[in-house]
């Protein structure tokens, strides 16, 4: 099972990719995906986690909508903080450390790559779980950790 | 005629957002905080123009070759999402670990 | 909607030369690698700008992969210089893991 989705998802890649379909070339690309898929299917889903894989992938779905908007607003208040001639009066840049109850590394980086998109703030250094963030204004820093890591946890099914 | 004015639409915002990330990175008055301008700014702007550019393609040829070039814009849409806060969050890093002092008016 | 690509190509043009702005004059080494960063993700949206000029769109846009891949592992890999030069100075010890 686990090799039969690692097939199909090489198999994709190498479609995408090459955009040709003539007998000689698809045949090449199924042969280097069976390969692929029998030796080395352990690289993408490392001791039979598929069904948990799977579910995080349509966790993901449902997070990244609201992932976009937070980048939307991110980029618009960036701007207008640019923009703005009184730029230096309306930022308090500060450094806040906090820990974090999300377990598994890919939990971990996901909510790193959130706070990095998110307004306001970028995350400057993760140690096990302790979160270094920058944050530009006194707003930003107070929603930290807050509602992204709730929604993360129940996206990645840890709640 | 309304899928160009929404391609339009999405590549001249994708240009006002980094025309406002080149300002950030040029006004802002330390280095943190210039990385805020070029993580948000470039990923979102990079975003909006790389779909304006495949929806113009895909409405002017809408056959095989051109879905194929569409995927391929959409593969390096997911690698500037995941690839750009990895290298702003990679930055960051290692001037902390040199020991870049983050700029404060007071400190306290 | 050639007039309106080119215009963009011009734009993003002057962009990146006022990007290169912090790229030479960048008071830190890190001002210098973020403005290269930022000139390497406008160099990928031109690439494929210049495509749908050339109406050969499908031959650029394996380069702008090819170049948002560069960019990024450039970016990560002078940035590595830096957590190397901390492991070889006086605190190796609670830096190796």
């Amino acid at each position: 099972m686990t090799r039969a989705v690692t097939f199909f998802i090489m198999l994709a890649f190498w479609v995408t990719l090459s955009g040709m379909f003539d007998v000689f070339h698809l045949g090449l690309g199924v042969l280097c995906c069976l390969f692929l898929a029998f030796f080395s299917s352990r690289l993408l889903f490392p001791e039979d986690t598929l069904p948990l894989r799977l579910r995080q992938v349509w966790g993901m779905m449902l997070y990244l909508p609201w992932l976009m908007k937070e980048i939307f607003i991110a980029s618009f208040q960036v701007s207008y903080l640019t923009v703005s001639p009184k730029m230096q009066d309306l930022i308090q840049p500060q450094l806040i450390r906090f820990r974090t109850r999300l377990k598994t590394p890919f939990a971990r980086v996901t909510f790193a790559q959130s706070i990095t998109l998110t307004p306001g703030t970028i995350t400057v250094s993760v140690i096990d779980d302790e979160f270094t963030v920058y944050a530009l204004t006194d707003k930003a820093a107070q929603s930290l950790p807050g509602e992204m890591e709730r929604r993360i946890a129940h996206a990645l099914g840890m709640d | 005629m309304i899928i160009n004015g929404i391609i339009v639409f999405l590549l001249y915002l994708a240009l006002v957002i980094f025309a406002t990330g080149t300002a950030g990175i040029l006004r802002f008055p330390d280095f943190y905080s210039r990385l805020h301008a070029a993580g948000k700014c470039d990923t979102m702007a990079a975003i909006l123009a790389l779909s304006s550019i495949a929806l113009y393609h895909l409405s002017e040829n809408p056959d095989l070759g051109g879905v194929l070039v569409a995927l391929k814009i959409l593969l390096i849409l997911v690698f500037v999402f995941i690839s750009s806060p990895t290298a702003t969050h990679a930055i960051s890093q290692a001037a902390l670990i040199i020991g870049v002092e983050p700029w404060g008016r007071e400190k306290k | 909607m050639h007039a309106v690509f080119l215009a963009a190509g011009i734009f993003i043009f002057f962009l990146m030369l006022l990007t290169l702005y912090r790229g030479i004059h960048g008071p830190l080494i890190f001002d210098r690698i973020l403005g290269g960063n930022m000139i390497g993700t406008k160099a990928m949206i031109l690439l494929l700008i210049i495509g749908v000029l050339h109406n050969n769109l499908s031959m650029f846009v394996d380069i702008a992969i090819a170049y948002a891949m560069l960019n990024f592992i450039t970016t990560l890999g002078v940035t590595r210089l830096f957590f190397r030069k901390r492991s070889i100075s006086d605190t190796a010890q609670e830096d190796d893991q």
